[in-house]
């Protein structure tokens, strides 16, 4: 490995897009964020319907942190990543990146080399027809840099996810494994230098052990190159171990957010609870025996007035199903639920 | 990073250097028999053809009234003679120059068609792929031997003409594979991850698209040379395409057709080379779908 590390320092590469507001400037800050898919109406009368993927949502991350995302299928969390990423049209909302607005202040050619993401499909997101090195190498030069720069940063960092180049730079993705995919693929999202890295269920197509490895490979270029995650997974153990702060989602809405300690240690929202308690847990004395929560999630074409967890929510009360209680603080450590539970004076019998 | 040095071993290393992915394809169809002998047979056909001024054979205008129609082995006539009078074997090579143009060159018109406005209909989708594929439908909705024949009477006969006609007809197939093809390889997350690091549309089609969506196109394509030359045939059995006395393949099996009481083996080679050529493209292009099946 020293010589490798010793060809590193002359290797090209992009410096990281300008840090402008400083560390109290979060580094990503999105307002209001809202999708909705147009469905057409079942029947010849059915008129157009709406599916509401992700409903004003709104969080921060401040740079260095690592934020999760946590939720059932078909929350939304994957299309939150894919409109920060702005690989689709937002219906409403705005993201602003340290200090500056996508769209206004920065461009999204900017936004690209500040933000990245890793897809959960390691096979699907690499092209087959392109070695591993040419797959690295296609970001840096679409941004300017010349074919031999290019491709000796894709080397230089195959070794910094671990995988010596020689070896692996002109394999196909056929040839290689699941985690060193993963790898590959995680390299091609560092090779643009970005400060924010979108990791949408990275590591939950692998096994336990190359995840476990892949973590650790995270958590040291974390360190290495002063990044920041948004980590999506559905994964709580996961989320636990890598997050800093942990943000909650039900059909769309963010219902919980918070340091990852305070809310697993007191998850105010029922559905955080649920969550939890759907782990699996090792020790037998603490094993789930009553199912946590029943039913599907409902329909996000027509979600439920009021809080939208309330049909399945065993605290339910008259005042659930008629207004949507906002996010608001519990605690001064930032930790947030939506529930009229968790709001004093709420109305609801079990409020503070 | 020693806690990744097991995962970096290592481990899948094949035992040779890393091949591209052409040449691997390459050496899969060499090794399918099939392909082999289709593609020498091929070769041989397209090599006569090529080069039929210098192989010393007779004259395929020459006609004689007094040896017409001689069975296959006369002396100086060794695949006999057609209905004038001139040698069968001199008239199915030069035959073949003209079978064959006919054949391919629709086909590679139709191919460069077909797969740019593919392309575009699969990669843009949205309104500009309805517009494309309704208007490829109508093309669609009517049988392909009819509609060579409609456009080909429409022009008038000549080798020009059938050519564009054969062309109007393999275009809306081709767009067909190319769109459904693109479309597939659109929405896999190579094609977002690159959108995600900032590349142009066409940028991402030249490098993430292409590569992905040639292979199975050429491919359909090259099943569609053998319908363009029993089409191509076809209209000039009718009278649409070549004109005598020019030899071509499907014009021959019509003059000859009259003999076929008189001669059957000569009047049937023409139709044994338009068979043979055919099913060999066809042969050819199953061998390259499966040698180009990455993942075998």
């Amino acid at each position: 490995m020293s010589k490798a590390v010793s060809a590193i320092a002359e290797v090209e590469k992009f410096e990281p897009i300008e840090d402008i507001g400083g560390a109290a400037q979060p580094l990503l800050h999105v307002n209001g964020l809202t999708k909705h898919f147009p469905v057409r109406g079942t029947g010849l009368f059915g008129g157009a319907k709406t599916v509401r993927a992700v409903d004003d949502v709104s969080f921060s991350i401040a740079k260095g942190e690592t934020l999760g995302i946590v939720g059932e299928s078909g929350c939304g969390k994957s299309t939150t990543a894919r409109l920060l990423m702005h690989l689709m049209p937002t219906t409403a909302g705005e993201i602003i990146f340290d200090a500056r607005q996508v769209g206004r202040e920065l461009s999204l050619r900017e936004l690209r080399r500040g933000m990245q993401m890793v897809f959960q499909d390691s096979y699907a997101s690499l092209n087959p027809r392109l070695t591993i090195e040419e797959s690295i190498a296609f970001g840096p030069k679409v941004h300017g840099m010349s074919d031999a720069s290019a491709r000796a940063l894709a080397r230089e960092l195959l070794g910094k996810v671990g995988l010596r180049p020689e070896n692996f730079a002109h394999r196909y993705p056929h040839e290689v494994s699941g985690g060193q995919r993963q790898r590959v693929n995680i390299a091609r999202a560092l090779a643009l230098s970005p400060r924010l890295v979108i990791l949408d269920e990275s590591v939950s197509a692998l096994d336990k052990s190359v995840e476990a490895q892949v973590l650790n490979l995270l958590a040291d270029l974390k360190r290495e190159f002063g990044l920041t995650y948004l980590f999506i997974s559905h994964d709580l153990n996961v989320v636990r171990y890598i997050s800093d702060r942990v943000l909650v989602m039900y059909l769309g809405e963010v219902v919980e957010l918070g340091p990852v300690d305070d809310v697993w240690d007191q998850p105010a929202h029922p559905y955080t609870r649920a969550l939890l308690a759907a782990m699996p847990s090792s020790d037998p004395d603490r094993r789930t025996e009553v199912p946590p929560i029943t039913g599907d999630p409902p329909n996000p074409i027509d979600p439920p007035a009021g809080c939208r967890f309330h049909p399945r929510c065993p605290f339910a009360e008259a005042l659930c199903s008629q207004a949507k209680p906002k996010l608001s603080p519990i605690g001064d450590s930032g930790h947030q639920a939506a529930c009229f539970m968790a709001i004093p004076g709420s109305g609801h019998s079990r409020a503070p | 990073m020693s806690l990744t040095a097991s995962d970096a071993a290592p481990q899948t290393a094949p035992a040779g250097k890393a091949r591209g992915y052409w040449a691997n394809v390459g050496r899969r169809l060499i090794r399918d028999k099939i392909a082999v002998a289709c593609g020498i047979i091929l070769l041989l056909i397209v090599l006569a053809a090529v080069f039929a001024p210098w192989l010393h054979l007779a004259d395929p205008y020459q006609g004689s009234m007094i040896r017409r129609l001689k069975p296959i082995g006369t002396a100086n006539y060794p695949l006999g003679s057609d209905e004038l009078g001139r040698d069968m074997l001199a008239r199915l090579i030069y035959g073949g120059r003209l079978s064959l143009f006919i054949g391919v060159l629709p086909v590679i018109f139709a191919f460069m068609i077909g797969t740019s406005l593919g392309l575009v209909a699969g990669y843009v989708g949205g309104k500009v792929n309805t517009a494309i594929m309704r208007t490829i439908d109508v093309f669609y909705a009517f049988p392909s031997v009819l509609l060579a024949i409609a456009i080909s009477g429409a022009l008038g006969a000549g080798i020009t003409n059938s050519i564009v006609s054969l062309t109007v007809v393999f275009v809306p197939q081709i767009t067909r594979v190319a769109e459904s093809v693109t479309t597939s390889v659109r929405n896999m997350d190579f094609v977002e991850a690159a959108r995600a690091s900032g590349a142009g549309a066409f940028t991402i089609m030249r490098v993430h698209m292409l590569g992905n969506v040639l292979g199975p196109i050429f491919v359909y394509a090259t099943g569609l040379i053998s319908v363009s030359m029993i089409l191509a045939a076809g209209l000039s059995f009718l009278g649409l395409g070549t004109k005598p006395p020019e030899p071509e393949w499907g014009l021959m099996l019509n003059t000859l057709r009259t003999a076929i009481y008189v001669n059957p083996w000569v009047a049937a080679l023409p139709g044994v080379m338009i068979f043979a050529v055919s099913i060999c493209f066809n042969l050819l292009s199953d061998s390259m779908r499966s040698a180009m099946d990455i993942r075998n």
